[in-house]
């Protein structure tokens, strides 16, 4: 079986896999870094969105042999490791952004990728900035209106 | 998924030789049709030559009045391009709609005409702008490019390298997307150039992405939306399912192609 080496969270990993194993399934299967989801197996739900040397990408459509060496960053990398939360996890936190829960790890990282982008480009993100952005990911609690708020709330602390 | 080997091609030229070997290989790029086709069994590559790590693919640039796109470039780099937003802004406004903001950091030009499919945006903006696609092995012209629904001209082994687009003097693409998966269910590219105007849709016909020439001929003559008045497309000829029956699709082509009329003015 090939061999994979990446930096996951700050940390080298490295296992023998299959070609065609997915590198949401490396993540949770073989690092057992749950935090990542896989909700749809159609690679629609964005549950599964992680950082990939910085840009949101979902976990279930690349193969882990494809990110040979690259960084990459899950839910689990966003918090310091003295367990402060990442702003944005706070925000959802404050502001109910959440119900099950299922698609906030796909929320959080598409939405710290959004302000990433946003603040480099200059551009505002208002409410309809933030509701097209997150297309790409689903939320079946119908919790949209409180992931926007959250988002919303976080991008005024992240630029602070 | 079905098991498959796996190659990370160094260059196109390695990847060809790849290709070569084995008659059912399939090439990688972003992945972001095939990955979702092979995690369905609708495809059984025995191995994926990876193209995507290829840095000489990645590159947007300005060539007298043509705007040069490498195939392996994403669609949130050509949104984002200030050669594309100051030479080609239409070009730059398709590619930021295309899919999601995770879709878009993995999905490729080169990818997504090679793939042709009937609701996917480049081949628009390629057929209206008049855009040549370089091969691995020659240059066509966008017109003999597109042979019908998921089908190209490429022959076996074959691999796109890069897209030039002429710059037009004006262009607009528009298109209505399905509100559900946000495909195109029309999508409709209109180009002026110094050879006249050229109209591409897509989404909408059986035959895949194809160029409205009655409305062309019109335009030449009245650049407005009245050259649409007496034009229509047949119903029978457009794509049917749940989300629109082929009327539907076909009235909504000239529907969008009015937008863009208006929206050019």
């Amino acid at each position: 079986m090939p061999k994979i080496t990446m930096i996951v969270n700050g940390q080298e990993r490295s296992a023998d896999i299959e070609a065609r194993t997915l590198l949401s399934s490396f993540l949770r299967e073989d690092l057992g870094l749950t935090g990542t989801h896989v909700g749809c197996d159609t690679s629609q739900c964005g549950a599964c969105i992680v950082h990939i040397d910085g840009q949101a990408v979902k976990s279930c459509a690349t193969l882990a042999l494809q990110n040979e060496g690259r960084e990459i960053t899950t839910i689990e990398g966003l918090a310091k490791p003295d367990g402060t939360l990442h702003p944005m996890q706070t925000a959802f936190h404050e502001n109910h952004g959440l119900q099950c829960g299922f698609c906030t790890p796909g929320m959080i990282m598409t939405a710290t990728d959004m302000i990433k982008r946003y603040q480099a480009s200059g551009a505002p993100l208002d409410e309809k900035a933030v509701r097209a952005e997150l297309e790409g990911n689903l939320c079946r609690c119908t919790g949209y209106q409180n992931i926007v708020k959250a988002i919303l709330d976080a991008s005024t602390q992240m630029s602070a | 998924m079905y098991s498959f080997d796996y190659h990370q091609a160094t260059s196109l030229a390695d990847a060809v030789q790849k290709l070569s070997q084995d008659e059912e290989a399939s090439l990688l790029a972003g992945g972001q049709t095939l990955i979702p086709t092979l995690k369905q069994r609708l495809a059984m590559p025995t191995m994926l030559v990876d193209i995507s790590r290829i840095d000489d693919l990645d590159f947007i640039r300005l060539d007298a009045d043509t705007l040069i796109i490498g195939a392996g470039t994403c669609h949130a780099t050509v949104a984002a391009s200030q050669t594309c937003l100051d030479h080609i802004p239409a070009l730059a406004d398709l590619a930021s709609h295309i899919g999601d903001p995770a879709v878009r950091h993995r999905g490729t030009l080169g990818g997504s005409i090679a793939n042709n499919d009937p609701s996917s945006d480049y081949p628009a903006a390629a057929l209206a702008l008049g855009a040549t696609i370089v091969t691995t092995t020659r240059e066509l012209a966008a017109d003999e490019f597109f042979t019908g629904l998921f089908e190209t001209a490429l022959e076996p082994g074959e691999i796109v390298s890069e897209l030039r687009f002429p710059k037009p003097s004006r262009a607009v693409y528009l298109k209505f997307p399905n509100p559900a998966s946000r495909y195109a269910m029309v999508g409709v590219f209109i180009a002026q150039s110094s050879n006249g105007p050229r109209v591409a849709v897509t989404g909408a016909s059986q035959e895949g992405v194809f160029r409205w020439t009655e409305l062309e001929t019109k335009l030449a003559q009245d650049w407005s939306t009245n050259a649409l008045s007496g034009l229509s497309l047949k119903g029978d000829a457009m794509l049917s399912d749940l989300h629109g029956d082929g009327d539907y699709r076909a009235h909504l082509v000239t529907v969008m192609a009015k937008r863009a009329l208006e929206a050019l003015a």
